[in-house]
């Protein structure tokens, strides 16, 4: 024992560092736990990643504006190198920002790597919890991760309107205005709300200072620590797969994280990074120096906020005039406030409760691994369009102004036209969604019954023109057909006999979910489908069908699905099938 | 819930002992079987040496361009540099510095899944998942092990240690509560007033020169604050911020005056709050031909020939009038100040 522990160790500084680690850490263990775990691989798990990118440019880039950005509200007259501003009153930290801008090398293009990170980083993890919802990547045990993603979205925005307002520049000055007479119209509690956030009268000399430090500590350090959870849950529960011949709910399929995904998203880290970096070196934004300092008085016209703000923004516009009302001791409920807080925080809160409602309703208690592709589950992803389509319409909102100047149209019009579409559109949305994703699955239904259509147009002896239909391969059909398949219930009574009005609105709400249903096709109806075919109409094409489908090795599998049925009844059988040499 | 739970197994590994209800879902009896994975998709790069040298070459060139990116980077932070006396130069900056950092860092991340694409395995692998929750071993253990602390602490059994406890964990937080008293002060009555008051002047923003009564003509607009304001006060903008006043001037006859707001205006010359009643955005546009004020955040449009009653959009309530009337000197000023809080609403706003 002791002979070999002493024994020095071949293999030079590498093989010398990796024992002195793992002597001191146990890096061993840590590889051999880790070195090979598998990650399903699809272009849609890249945009969590790109979130996380995005995130990791915007500490980067952030850290470098913090050495510059000077956060006080102090009156200066700048005498900077931006000559149409110079003598103007202004605060330190818009002075700083021109600073950044136009005396630092690289400032500004810092200032813009970060922006448009912000930008893409709440546009990435918008676009990954859809995918989440989509695809039912929230199901059991993963409801807890989607409310931490959830959270992390939030966040995002919160980070976001922050950092929007620190340049103390006239546009975000206008947004905090908006937020500060938004906070005023809380009942009971909003005007010490606002005077403690300011530090007395709007603007005051703090709110810029405030929201940095939560800008650049506390906002962050709540990102990472929800993504620091959200990425360890990840790891215990290991990724989803789409569903796919070989892929279950008992297996991951995929590449090794060493080497395949250390060299993938290590350089998709360098793909995000140098993409946002051309855009920034490309693309100005925010160009703060045009709009000058803050002051109460101007106001330019089309004004908008970052676009993930545009929602909360476009409910605030599409609130009908004259909601205002005084209850019966004079005090004032800003309804044209409060309907529009209400709307999105109710919105905001059926997003995170959905994993809940949804499990509730299918009382399904497995854990799901497999991804559900959205037509597979027509009215969950019909319930995603209608949210969507609700978010976009309160999105649309925010630029009614200038949609009105762009397309020449009544503002009034505009606007009217919004808030009706905010009822409709989203019904609309889900009836047409459910529609389609129905009409998906029958066609589906259709190729592993009948297989796909080949295009080829054959004359039979009797003179009647058939299409063959070639039979998709065993990978293929079994995609089509591997779905979970939910039937309604009806409120039962309980053990005391009771029927519930928990039970009522569960069986409401299934059936709601899956009155529509297309069932996957079982091999029952796979086999009764090849036998009514008409003999004539498969024999015909037989010898054609065989000739393509030999080519391809995926066939090669049909025989062993079709075995038994065939042995059954071969002279039914259906030849092409059949007769796909193995190749394996 | 009263579905007949369907034992079937959960995430159905042999080795998971735990078996789920499927609720409403259907377990078809003869279900397609699975025909496992697929073959794997051989690239060129599997079957000739050629490609995978060509590859090889591919993803050492994208490394090089990337070395050539980031050191041109540092030759570019010296050959444009920025301009002590004009910014014109920081467009060059911004633009090559950026270029050539993405250049350094798009051509690595590039190469680096060029790599992992064509030279890497390409073969899928599959491993084994288990269900999340611990096996009955463990979970009896973890109980056992919270009855035990349970147990040696009393937790359960010393109501008073633990009532008492939960009471003072309550209370900690409280004075963390407390201390952020000071944020703000109380706002009192600040919201209420302006610095408008009998005879103040009424000044152009930002120039600050007071405004003749026979200047201000047909359909001409100002901007205006209080002339006891000043840049160099401390409060400037928040005193700004609630007595910005728009001065426009209109023909006597298009105005329809409320009973209670006769003599607020100066042969046809009105003076509105510019704080919008919505969120406080200033309301600076002002259309000529249909006598209408808008507001650019969100579209509340004020009609000014009828005392600004709102005719559209979110707000609520008219802007306020300031009353106004000219001195001895012909020179605009202040009747008084507001009648009524300026800007957005809020709780006691109508109390006094």
């Amino acid at each position: 024992m002791a002979t070999t522990v002493n024994t020095r160790k071949k293999g030079g500084v590498l093989a010398g560092t990796a024992n002195y680690l793992d002597e001191r850490v146990g890096v061993a263990g840590i590889l051999k736990e880790f070195g090979r775990k598998i990650f399903p691989d699809h272009w849609s798990f890249m945009l969590g990643e790109v979130a996380l990118y995005s995130f990791l440019i915007l500490l980067l880039s952030g850290t470098f504006l913090t050495f510059f950005f000077q956060p006080a509200m102090t009156d200066v007259i700048y005498n900077g190198v931006y000559g149409p501003l110079k003598g103007a009153h202004m605060s330190i930290a818009y002075a700083s920002t021109l600073d950044i801008s136009f005396e630092v090398r690289g400032g500004l293009l810092f200032r813009q790597v970060h922006h448009w990170a912000a930008l893409l980083f709440v546009a990435a993890a918008g676009l990954h919890m859809l995918r989440v919802f989509f695809t039912g990547a929230f199901r059991k045990p993963r409801e807890i991760n989607w409310v931490v993603g959830f959270a992390l979205f939030v966040l995002g925005m919160a980070a976001g309107f922050t950092g929007y307002s620190l340049p103390d520049d006239l546009l975000s000055g206008n947004g905090l205005r908006i937020i500060d007479g938004m906070i005023k119209g809380v009942p009971v509690i909003g005007v010490w709300i606002s005077s403690l956030l300011f530090g007395g009268q709007f603007p005051g000399h703090n709110i810029v200072a405030r929201l940095y430090s939560l800008h650049i500590m506390i906002v962050p350090a709540l990102i990472l620590v929800f993504l620091a959870i959200h990425l360890f849950m990840v790891v215990i529960h290991k990724h989803t797969h789409y569903s796919g011949p070989g892929r279950r709910d008992d297996n991951v399929v995929g590449y090794p994280l060493m080497p395949v995904y250390v060299a993938k998203a290590g350089g998709f880290f360098f793909i995000v990074f140098g993409v946002i970096m051309l855009i920034a070196a490309t693309f100005t934004i925010n160009p703060v120096w045009n709009y000058g300092g803050y002051d109460p008085s101007p106001v330019s016209a089309g004004t908008q906020p970052d676009w993930y703000i545009g929602w909360l923004d476009g409910a605030l516009r599409l609130a009908p005039t004259h909601l205002e009302t005084m209850d019966a001791w004079g005090h004032t409920w800003s309804w044209n406030i409060l309907l529009p807080l209400i709307v999105g925080v109710l919105f905001l809160v059926v997003v995170a409760a959905y994993p809940f409602v949804e499990a509730w309703i299918t009382g399904d208690k497995r854990e799901h691994h497999v991804l559900d592709r959205p037509r597979n589950t027509p009215t969950r992803t019909a319930v995603g369009a209608a949210g969507v389509t609700f978010y976009a319409v309160l999105w649309a909102g925010a630029a009614t102004d200038l949609i009105a100047t762009n397309f020449h149209m009544s503002l009034n019009q505009v606007l009217t036209s919004a808030q009706i579409s905010l009822f409709v559109l989203p019904v609309l949305a889900f009836f047409v969604t459910k529609r389609l994703c129905l009409s998906l699955q029958r066609k589906d239904r259709e190729i592993v019954l009948h297989g796909r259509e080949s295009g080829r147009i054959v004359r039979l002896p009797h003179g009647e023109y058939v299409e063959i239909h070639e039979p998709v391969d065993a990978y293929t059909q079994y995609k089509l057909v591997d779905y979970k398949d939910y039937k309604p219930t009806l409120a039962r009574p309980n053990a005391e006999g009771k029927i519930t009005a928990a039970a009522r609105v569960r069986a409401s709400l299934s059936k709601f979910y899956f009155e529509d249903r297309i069932a996957p096709v079982t091999q029952g109806e796979l086999d009764a489908a090849h036998h009514d075919h008409h003999e004539a109409v498969e024999a015909a094409p037989a010898a054609e069908v065989k000739a393509v489908t030999a080519k391809k090795a995926p066939a090669a599998k049909k025989p062993a699905t079709k075995a038994a049925p065939a042995a059954k009844k071969p002279a039914a059988a259906k030849p092409a099938a059949k007769k796909a040499p193995k190749k394996d | 819930m009263s579905d007949k739970p369907k034992a079937i197994k959960g995430a159905a590994n042999a080795s998971d002992e735990f078996d789920y209800s499927a609720g409403l879902a259907v377990i078809p009896a003869d279900k397609i079987e699975d025909p496992g994975l697929e073959p794997h998709h051989v690239r060129m790069t599997d079957k000739s040496k050629k490609h995978e040298k060509a590859a090889a070459r591919q993803v050492a060139l994208l490394f090089f361009v990337s070395i050539f990116g980031s050191a041109s980077a540092l030759v570019i932070y010296f050959l444009f540099p920025l301009s002590t006396t004009e910014f014109g130069p920081v467009r060059e900056n911004t633009f090559w510095l950026g270029l050539a950092i993405a250049l350094g860092t798009l051509a690595l991340g590039i190469g680096a899944v060029h790599w992992a694409k064509t030279l890497m395995p390409a073969a899928e692998q599959a491993e084994a998942r288990h269900q999340t929750r611990g096996s009955e071993e463990t979970r009896a253990r973890a109980v056992e092990i919270i009855k035990l602390a349970d147990q040696e602490s009393g937790f359960s059994r010393r109501k008073l240690i633990r009532r008492s406890l939960y009471t003072a964990l309550a209370f900690f937080p409280l004075p963390g509560i407390l201390v952020f008293g000071d944020l703000g002060p109380n706002p009192g009555r600040t919201l209420r007033h302006t610095k408008w008051a009998k005879g103040v002047r009424l000044v152009h923003d930002p120039y600050g020169a007071p405004i003749l009564a026979s200047d201000v003509t047909e359909g001409s607009v100002f901007h205006v604050v209080p002339a006891n304001i000043n840049p160099d006060d401390e409060d400037y903008l928040e005193q700004k911020s609630k007595a910005a006043v728009l001065l426009v001037g209109v023909n006597p006859e298009d105005l329809t005056i409320a009973p209670d707001k006769k003599g607020w205006d100066y042969n046809g010359i009105v003076a509105y709050s510019k704080i919008c009643t919505h969120v406080g955005c200033p309301v600076a546009l002002f259309e000529q031909d249909t006598h209408h004020l808008l507001c650019p955040c969100h579209q509340s449009t004020f009609d000014l020939n009828n005392g600004c009653a709102v005719i559209f959009g979110p707000a609520s309530r008219p802007l306020p009038q300031l009353p106004i009337t000219v001195d001895k000197d012909g020179y605009l000023i202040a009747q008084s100040d507001f009648l009524e809080p300026v800007g957005p609403s809020f709780w006691d706003r109508s109390i006094n």
